[in-house]
C-alpha cells in the first residue's frame, strides 16, 4: 500500500495554493506534514483524500491512478481540529455511522464501535450527546469515528490545536500507540515542531505551498536540507547569523564572536543556524564559545528559561535548563554549542552539520 | 467578605418600570378593565362579571374565526417552512450572487402590509388583474371576491409571497454558520445529499428554524392588514380571522366588553401556543 502524489499542483485563481508536489507516503507510516498556517497542508490533505482536485498532476493509491475518483468511494478517514461530529447522534451513533452508510451489521458495528471506544476511553460516554462531552472526549469521538472504519488512509489535520495544554499532552502520547497495528497511512499536519518530534515517523516540512523536504523525522530535524527546512522545522525560531571563515577560524560577521573548528569546507562565506537551545546560560558541550548580550525579555516556564537578547544588530533566543533569572536590560553572558552548529551555503543549502 | 447593603441601584430600574407601564401594562389593564364591564359610551360603565369571557367561549362566531386563523396558520406554516428552507439550500455561498438574492429576498419584507394588501388586490382581480385575468383566460373559473376558495388560495399566496423570505434568510443564516468541515466529515463518511440535510443541515439549523416557525406563527395568527385590505374578511366571512373579526366586533358594532374579552382570549392562545412551541422545541437544549 503506498500514496503517491505526482507533480501534484493546485491554483485557486490566480494563486497557486500548491506548487508542484512529489511525495511517496508508505504503508503502515505516520506522515506529518509541517508548516506553519496558510503553508498548504489542508489543501494538501484534501487533495489526498479527495475532497479537492489538483489543477494537475496525479493522484496513486496502490499503484491505482485515483484523481478523479469521488470522496464517497475512497477508504480514507479525516479528522479536523473543530470537533467534528453530528450534533444529533450520541457517541454511539456517532462512531457507527461510517459503518452503517457502507450497510455493516447491526452485531458486527455494535462489536466494533465497542472496541474502538474502549481504545479511546469513550466506553462511559455512548450514550451521550457531542455537546454533553469536554472537547477532549469531543475529539475522541472524531478520532474513534476515523478509526471504526479500517480506512486505507486517515488524515488528522491539526487534531490538537483546539485541545487545552494537558489533553493535547496525553492524546499525543495517545496517538503513535492507536496506528500502530493499523495497515495504513496516517498523515498529520501539524503547525507543532514538537508534535513531530513526539510522533515520530516521517516529516515533510512546508512554506508557502513547497514540500521543502521529505525524510525520517529525526533525519530531517538533524540534517535539514537547507535554512527554510531548518526554520519550519525549529520552535523557538532558529537563530541565523552570517559567518564568514579563513581556515580553522569562523567568525559571526555582525559581532565578531569567533570560534575555531576543523570541519572541511572551504573558505570563504557562510550562514549558520543555531537552535534556541544550543545556546545557554551554562556551559554544555565540549566545544562553547562565548557571546555577550542584553537581555530584551526572559520568560519562565518552570522547566526551561527562554532569554531573548541582543547582540551587534542582531536578535538572539536561547532555552536554557531550569530557571534562570535575568533582568531585562541586564548584560550577560551565554554558551553557544560549536557542535550543534548547522552551516549553510549562501544559497541557503546544508554545507554540514557539527 | 463583607458586602456594603446598598438598595440604590434599584432607582435605576424605575425608568425601564415607568416605560414598561406605559406601553404595556396601562393599556392592557384598559382593556381587562373592559372586559368585564358593560358601557354605552359617555362613560357609563355597568359590572358584568366573567359574562362576556363565558360568551365569547360559547359563540360560534369566535368558533368559527378561531378555526380559520388555525387552518390559515397552519397552511402557511406547512408552505412557508419547507419551501424556505429548500430556498436557502439553492443559494450560492459565495460570488457576487450572495447580494443579489440577499436583495431579492427582503424586498418582500420591506414592502407596507396594507401595500401588499393592495398589490394583491389589484393583481388578482379577474377583470384587468394580471394574476386574475391571466388565470381565467387559462379557462379556470377565478374571482377572489366572491368565491371562498379562490379568497382563500389568494390569501395564502401573498403570505407566502410576503413572508416565505423570512424563513429562508434564517436558515440561509443557519446554513452558513456551518463550517464546512461538517460536509467534508460527511462526504468522507460515504454520506448522500439527504443524510447532510437530516443529520447535519438541520440540526444545524435548529434553533433559527425554531425562530422562524415562532415569528410565523405568532405573525400569521395575528394577520390584519393584508387579508382587510385583500378581502375584506369575504366573501361573506370566508377568510374572517380572529384579527378582523375582533376589529368589526369592536369597532363595527361597538360592542367594547365582549371585543375586550375576545382580545384577552386572543392574547392567552398566542402567549399559550408560543410557549407550547418553545418548550417543545427546546425540550433537549435544556442539558447543555
Amino acid at each position: 500500500m503506498s500514496l503517491e502524489l505526482k507533480n501534484v499542483e493546485k491554483k485557486v485563481g490566480l494563486e497557486t495554493h500548491i506548487y508542484s508536489t512529489n511525495l511517496k507516503l508508505e504503508k503502515n507510516t505516520i506522515n506529518i506534514l509541517l508548516g506553519s498556517t496558510l503553508a498548504g497542508k489542508t489543501t494538501l490533505m484534501q487533495i489526498m483524500a479527495g475532497l479537492d482536485k489538483p489543477t494537475s498532476g496525479e493522484i496513486w493509491f496502490n499503484g491505482e491512478n485515483v484523481t478523479g475518483k469521488e470522496v464517497q468511494k475512497r477508504n480514507c478517514s479525516m479528522v479536523y481540529q473543530q470537533f467534528i461530529n453530528y450534533p444529533n447522534f450520541t457517541v454511539f451513533e456517532n462512531i457507527a455511522s461510517p459503518l452503517k452508510i457502507t450497510g455493516v451489521k447491526p452485531d458486527e458495528i455494535k462489536a466494533r464501535v465497542g472496541k474502538v471506544a474502549e481504545l479511546l476511553k469513550l466506553s462511559a460516554m455512548l450514550n451521550k450527546k457531542p455537546d454533553e462531552l469536554s472537547g477532549g472526549q469531543q475529539q475522541r469521538t472524531a478520532l474513534a469515528r476515523a478509526l471504526v472504519k479500517d480506512s486505507d488512509l486517515i488524515l488528522l489535520d491539526e487534531p490538537l490545536a483546539n485541545l487545552d495544554f494537558k489533553l493535547r499532552e496525553e492524546l499525543r502520547e495517545e496517538l503513535p500507540k492507536l496506528f500502530e497495528d493499523r495497515d495504513c497511512i496516517v498523515v498529520y499536519a501539524t503547525t507543532e515542531p514538537l508534535d513531530a518530534l513526539m510522533i515520530g515517523g516521517n516529516t515533510a516540512t512546508l512554506l508557502e505551498g513547497n514540500v521543502i523536504q521529505y525524510g525520517k523525522t529525526l533525519n530531517v530535524y538533524n540534517k535539514p536540507e537547507n535554512l527554510i527546512s531548518a526554520k519550519v522545522f525549529s520552535d523557538p525560531p532558529m537563530n541565523i547569523a552570517e559567518i564568514s571563515k579563513s581556515g580553522e577560524i569562523f567568525k559571526i560577521k555582525d559581532n565578531n564572536v569567533q570560534w575555531k573548528s576543523n570541519i572541511k569546507i572551504k573558505d570563504g562565506n557562510y550562514k549558520i543556524g543555531i537552535r534556541p537551545h544550543n545556546i545557554t546560560t551554562y556551559k554544555e558541550g565540549d566545544n562553547s564559545v562565548e557571546i555577550n548580550g542584553k537581555v530584551l525579555i526572559s520568560e519562565l516556564s518552570g522547566s526551561e528559561s527562554l532569554i531573548h537578547f541582543t547582540n551587534g544588530k542582531l536578535n538572539w533566543v536561547s532555552l536554557s535548563n531550569g530557571i534562570q533569572q535575568k533582568n531585562i536590560g541586564e548584560n550577560t553572558k551565554l554558551f553557544m554549542n560549536v557542535d550543534e552548529f548547522l552551516y549553510f551555503d549562501t544559497n541557503n543549502r546544508l554545507v554540514t552539520n557539527g | 467578605m463583607n458586602k456594603t447593603l446598598n438598595q440604590k441601584a434599584w432607582f435605576f430600574v424605575i425608568p425601564v418600570f415607568a416605560l414598561v407601564a406605559f406601553n404595556a401594562v396601562v393599556p392592557l389593564m384598559t382593556v381587562v378593565n373592559y372586559s368585564f364591564q358593560e358601557t354605552f359610551g359617555s362613560n357609563v360603565f355597568q359590572w358584568e362579571g366573567t359574562r362576556w369571557f363565558k360568551e365569547i367561549l360559547h359563540s360560534e362566531r369566535f368558533h368559527a374565526s378561531l378555526g380559520r386563523q388555525f387552518i390559515f396558520t397552519f397552511i402557511i406554516l406547512l408552505i412557508q417552512l419547507p419551501l424556505g428552507i429548500a430556498i436557502a439550500l439553492t443559494m450560492p455561498k459565495k460570488g457576487w450572487g450572495v447580494p443579489v438574492c440577499l436583495i431579492l429576498m427582503s424586498m418582500p419584507l420591506l414592502i407596507p402590509w396594507n401595500v401588499v394588501g393592495a398589490m394583491w388586490n389589484i393583481f388578482a382581480l379577474p377583470d384587468i388583474g394580471f394574476l386574475g385575468n391571466s388565470l381565467n383566460s387559462l379557462g379556470f373559473d377565478y374571482n377572489f371576491t366572491q368565491q371562498s376558495g379562490d379568497a382563500w388560495f389568494t390569501t395564502i399566496l401573498m403570505d407566502v409571497w410576503h413572508w416565505t423570505s423570512l424563513v429562508v434568510l434564517l436558515s440561509y443564516a443557519g446554513l452558513n454558520s456551518i463550517q464546512p468541515a461538517y460536509y467534508q466529515a460527511a462526504e468522507i463518511d460515504g454520506a448522500g445529499r439527504w443524510d447532510i440535510f437530516r443529520y447535519i443541515e438541520l440540526p444545524k439549523m435548529k434553533k433559527v428554524l425554531t425562530l422562524a416557525i415562532l415569528l410565523r406563527f405568532m405573525d400569521s395568527f395575528m394577520i390584519y392588514t393584508e387579508p382587510f385590505v385583500l378581502t375584506g374578511g369575504g366573501p361573506g366571512n370566508a377568510t374572517n380571522f380572529l384579527s378582523l373579526d375582533l376589529v368589526k366586533m369592536a369597532l363595527g358594532q361597538f360592542d367594547l366588553g365582549p371585543a375586550a374579552a375576545m382580545s384577552l382570549i386572543y392574547f392567552l392562545i398566542v402567549l399559550l401556543m408560543c410557549w407550547v412551541f418553545y418548550s417543545l422545541m427546546m425540550k433537549d437544549e435544556g442539558r447543555t
